[in-house]
């Protein structure tokens, strides 16, 4: 029996049998679930198209924008609006045809937003259709330059917008969304099936591999993708992140680059590809607790969520959140859809003083310790967390707690403290690489110390690029 | 106008003065601030340093109460002799035995207290940072580890050194390499090593006693094995482990310090492993000394004989071991900071804690010698660790065939 069992694990075929299930199934144990109240309900409510249109330069990490078109001249939905100064290749679509109202800049005349005024009759730049079977990777690849499609690709290193030049050891998407109230991408994407095969086919044209997560109970969407090797994904947030399935399948290394992908933009490049249009339609879960009802609405790039909040019935005393509480963007009652966003969330405000509240038994609000917090007896419970802190910023001083809902098998404390020192060296050895700063977004919210680690590790990222690029 | 009101328009009005760290620091001590979120995650977890501080004060508080009645209890029982049958309502949860304790522990708590938080308000003020709540813990600590009748001036300087130059230079709190409290009690025992010493200390006025009719000795367990007076002690195991022995002020009750430690482990406040691994290391070394005695190669005429032959598992219920291995080695600031490297860390201050304890002829305790070693050691252990790390980044990156490099 001993024999016959060491046979086993010395038989190369064991081995590699093993690693293939292990490579495909992957389990995150190390994490959090942040339970919230608001989840959006499975319906898309009706509504007409709003007509203001802002696209936000902040979505653009890193892209200088040069202006293509000038404050009241009339664009097409899908023509470009600007391009990156450094890349003229890249460029940036409108979202609808109509008028180019107003550019706003800010100190130094840098541009921080453009404005457009949709036109009731839509006009649509219509792209030559790709023979998906016979399209050479140089074809695929221009087409999605010239059709704005090219900024929703991003790089690791950077986590910036991918460069044009590169070619990628792999591309990775992440078919689920863990992170707390996000917008479930089986029911977004549930009637774009075809677009989304469409561009994973073209995107496998571009990358020796194309890696995609799915959720391990199945998924309408992604569970029978073909051209992409999938694997079934279960756990707690960040499973869903896909910083988490590059770490797992195949992390970066020094001088590789990877591309990254949002699963609910590929419907954008599959239409792109199948029919020639850039449609950036998507159904955007508006969900939190500061809404009277949760649901899901049809928005594009850039709308107005002026109308959309006042129908959900938004509270004052809101935070308005370009995407979900762990990653998202402040927005207000006046704010408009971010580029990448499928999430908008409404929570309540935590601006007033808690009497007594670092001592007193705790069981409104989330934690991993149980330090007279009660959070871990309900691991069900919804909860109504505010934007309260919940404390004050203070030097990093309790360990153990970031590693507890960090599944990357890098040291976060130690990968912080040298992008806070800016130690290039001990930054490139410690994985900065391979993280965004998304993948930081649970230990920030779990720190004692109160420390803005999504902003420590953008920085970090940002010296890594302009010091070795 | 509530109080709420008034305090957040008192400080408005402090904002940007240099006395906002100090009027901040009594605000934020009443309410959680008003502050809210801007970048990153809008959400945040409930915890923060305060609480977190809090959690371990609150896992002392048993020790302290204990303390109380002991130091009592130690000072009617060198004066009038051990109960015959010990009762605890009759002999120790007393009156007398806590008005002895209040009037010699309390001065010592608010000594530390004063005197240290003074100096992180001053120092908060003069550089213009937020008083951090690292004190709450070290203030409460530091009157537990000195002998009962330590004099308050000594205490005073004491504290001063080891807030200034054991944390203050260092940029205050999260960035000492010391343990704070630690190094208080390290600057008493070489400063005023007769006061901190000897078999006469660890009982309240022992020392005033000494040469009178009422001269019964106050020496500790540990003082007894290494005169080489193991038989003279009847402190029985019990006694031993839930406390009624002479020792530093909050030192004595195992059984109080283990309950304390359980409360900490369970709110996940302290690390588990490296008390659990700390154990571990003092019982190895107990074994070793205990087979070594077996093995026959010391003999009775050892000096070291009787600390040798003490039951290995013994050395986790006398002295500060247990007291060190909970609130002090687990202190994450000075200690290992990765979980790796937490095994490694607390293994090596329980094994060189017992090995201190028996070949020190000065002053038979280890533990807080261990300790501010290992806090000296606890980042080259984490650099290993971390460097495991690193050395398979850098091999996955050269081992990988068909590397497809960005150009």
């Amino acid at each position: 029996m001993k024999t016959k069992l060491s046979a086993l694990f010395l038989c190369p075929n064991f081995n590699h049998l093993v690693s293939r299930i292990m490579s495909q199934d992957i389990h995150i144990k190390k994490g959090l679930d942040i339970k919230l109240v608001g989840a959006a309900a499975r319906e898309i409510a009706p509504a007409t198209p709003p007509k203001n249109y802002r696209i936000q330069l902040e979505d653009f990490h890193g892209l200088t924008p040069k202006m293509l078109k000038k404050t009241g001249e009339t664009v097409q939905s899908g023509e470009p609006l600007f391009c990156d100064k450094d890349r003229p290749e890249v460029v940036v679509v409108a979202p609808v045809s109509g008028l180019v109202q107003e550019i706003h800049r800010g100190e130094r005349r840098r541009i921080l937003s453009v404005d457009i005024l949709a036109d009731s009759e839509q006009k649509q730049v219509k792209h030559a259709v790709l023979d998906l079977h016979a399209a050479q990777a140089d074809q695929i690849k221009s087409l999605l330059l010239v059709s704005g499609c090219w900024p929703l690709i991003k790089q690791r290193p950077y986590d910036v917008i991918a460069g044009v030049q590169t070619t990628p050891k792999a591309i990775f998407i992440a078919g689920l969304d863990t992170a707390p109230l996000a917008a479930e991408l089986d029911f977004i994407l549930k009637d774009q099936v075809d677009e989304v095969q469409a561009a994973v086919t073209a995107l496998s044209k571009l990358a020796p591999v194309v890696h995609i997560s799915a959720p391990a109970q199945g998924s309408a969407v992604f569970s029978g993708l073909k051209d992409c090797q999938l694997h079934r994904v279960s756990g707690v947030h960040p499973a869903g992140l896909v910083g988490t399935l590059i770490n797992r399948v195949d992390p970066v290394n020094k001088g590789e680059v990877v591309w990254t992908i949002q699963a609910a933009d590929l419907a954008i490049i599959g239409k792109v590809i199948t029919q020639g249009i850039y449609d950036s339609s998507r159904t955007v879960a508006f969900a939190g607790a500061n809404f009277e009802t949760n649901q899901y609405i049809s928005l594009k790039q850039g709308a107005s969520l002026f109308e959309a909040l006042k129908k959900f019935g938004l509270k004052s005393g809101s935070r308005v959140i370009n995407g979900n509480v762990l990653t998202g963007k402040k927005s207000h009652k006046e704010g408009y859809l971010g580029f990448y966003n499928t999430t908008v969330t409404a929570i309540p405000e935590g601006n007033d003083y808690e009497f007594f509240g670092w001592n007193k038994p705790v069981t409104e609000k989330v934690s991993i310790t149980r330090a007279l917090t009660f959070s871990w007896l309900f691991p069900k419970k919804n909860y109504n967390l505010t934007t309260n802190t919940n404390g004050e910023h203070r030097a990093f001083v309790v360990t153990g707690h970031y590693e507890q809902v960090f599944p990357l098998d890098i040291y976060p404390m130690q990968l912080l403290k040298a992008c806070m020192i800016k130690d290039l060296d001990e930054m490139e050895a410690l994985g900065l690489y391979e993280v965004a700063p998304e993948d930081f977004s649970l230990t920030e919210f779990v720190c004692i110390s109160k420390q803005p680690h999504q902003q420590i590790i953008r920085e970090g990222l940002d010296l890594l690029q302009k010091e070795i690029g | 106008m509530s109080l709420k009101d008034k305090l957040h328009e008192t400080k408005l009005k402090f904002q940007g003065t240099k006395m906002a760290p100090a009027f901040n620091a009594i605000h934020t001590f009443l309410y959680t601030p008003n502050e809210t979120t801007h970048s990153g995650a809008h959400v945040r977890g409930a915890d923060d340093l305060k609480r977190t501080m809090n959690t371990v004060i609150l896992s002392l508080i048993p020790v302290v109460l204990f303390s109380f009645f002991n130091a009592g209890y130690q000072h009617f029982s060198a004066i009038n002799g051990f109960p015959a049958e010990f009762n605890l309502w009759e002999h120790f949860l007393t009156w007398d035995n806590l008005v002895v304790g209040l009037t010699t522990i309390l001065p010592l708590l608010i000594v530390s207290y004063g005197v240290g938080l003074g100096i992180e308000f001053l120092f908060a003020v003069l550089k213009g940072h937020e008083v951090e709540e690292g004190y709450l813990v070290t203030g409460i600590l530091v009157p537990l580890i000195v002998p009962v009748d330590t004099p308050l001036w000594m205490l005073a300087i004491a504290v001063a050194f080891g807030v200034v130059i054991g944390k203050e230079v260092f940029g205050g709190t999260g960035m000492n390499i010391l343990n704070p409290a630690l190094t208080i009690r390290a600057f008493l025992f070489f400063a005023y090593p007769t006061w901190m010493s000897g078999d006469k200390v660890w009982v309240h006025q022992a020392v005033e006693r000494a040469g009178t009719a009422d001269a019964i000795s106050g020496e500790t367990i540990l003082g007894y094995l290494a005169q080489g007076k193991a038989g003279e002690y009847t402190y029985s195991i019990s006694d031993m482990f839930f406390g009624f022995i002479p020792g530093s002020v909050g030192e004595t009750s195992t059984f109080l310090i283990l309950l304390g430690g359980l409360f900490l482990i369970y709110s996940k406040i302290a690390s588990w492993r490296i008390m659990v691994s700390a154990v571990i290391g003092a019982l190895v070394m107990g074994l070793i000394f205990n087979s070594v005695v077996n093995a026959g190669w010391i003999t009775e005429t050892s000096k070291f004989y009787d600390l040798m032959s003490f039951p290995f598992w013994q050395h986790l219920i006398v002295g500060g071991l247990a007291f060190g291995i909970v609130f002090m080695a687990t202190d994450p600031v000075t200690g290992a900071q990765t979980e790796l490297g937490k095994w490694y860390y607390g293994f090596f201050i329980g094994f060189i804690s017992v090995l201190i304890r028996v070949f020190n002829p000065a002053y038979p305790e280890g533990v807080f010698l261990a300790i501010l070693l290992m806090n000296v050691f606890a980042p080259t252990i984490d650099h290993y660790v971390v460097r495991a790390n690193v050395a398979r980044r850098k091999k996955r990156a050269t081992s990988l065939p068909n590397i497809q490099t960005a150009h």
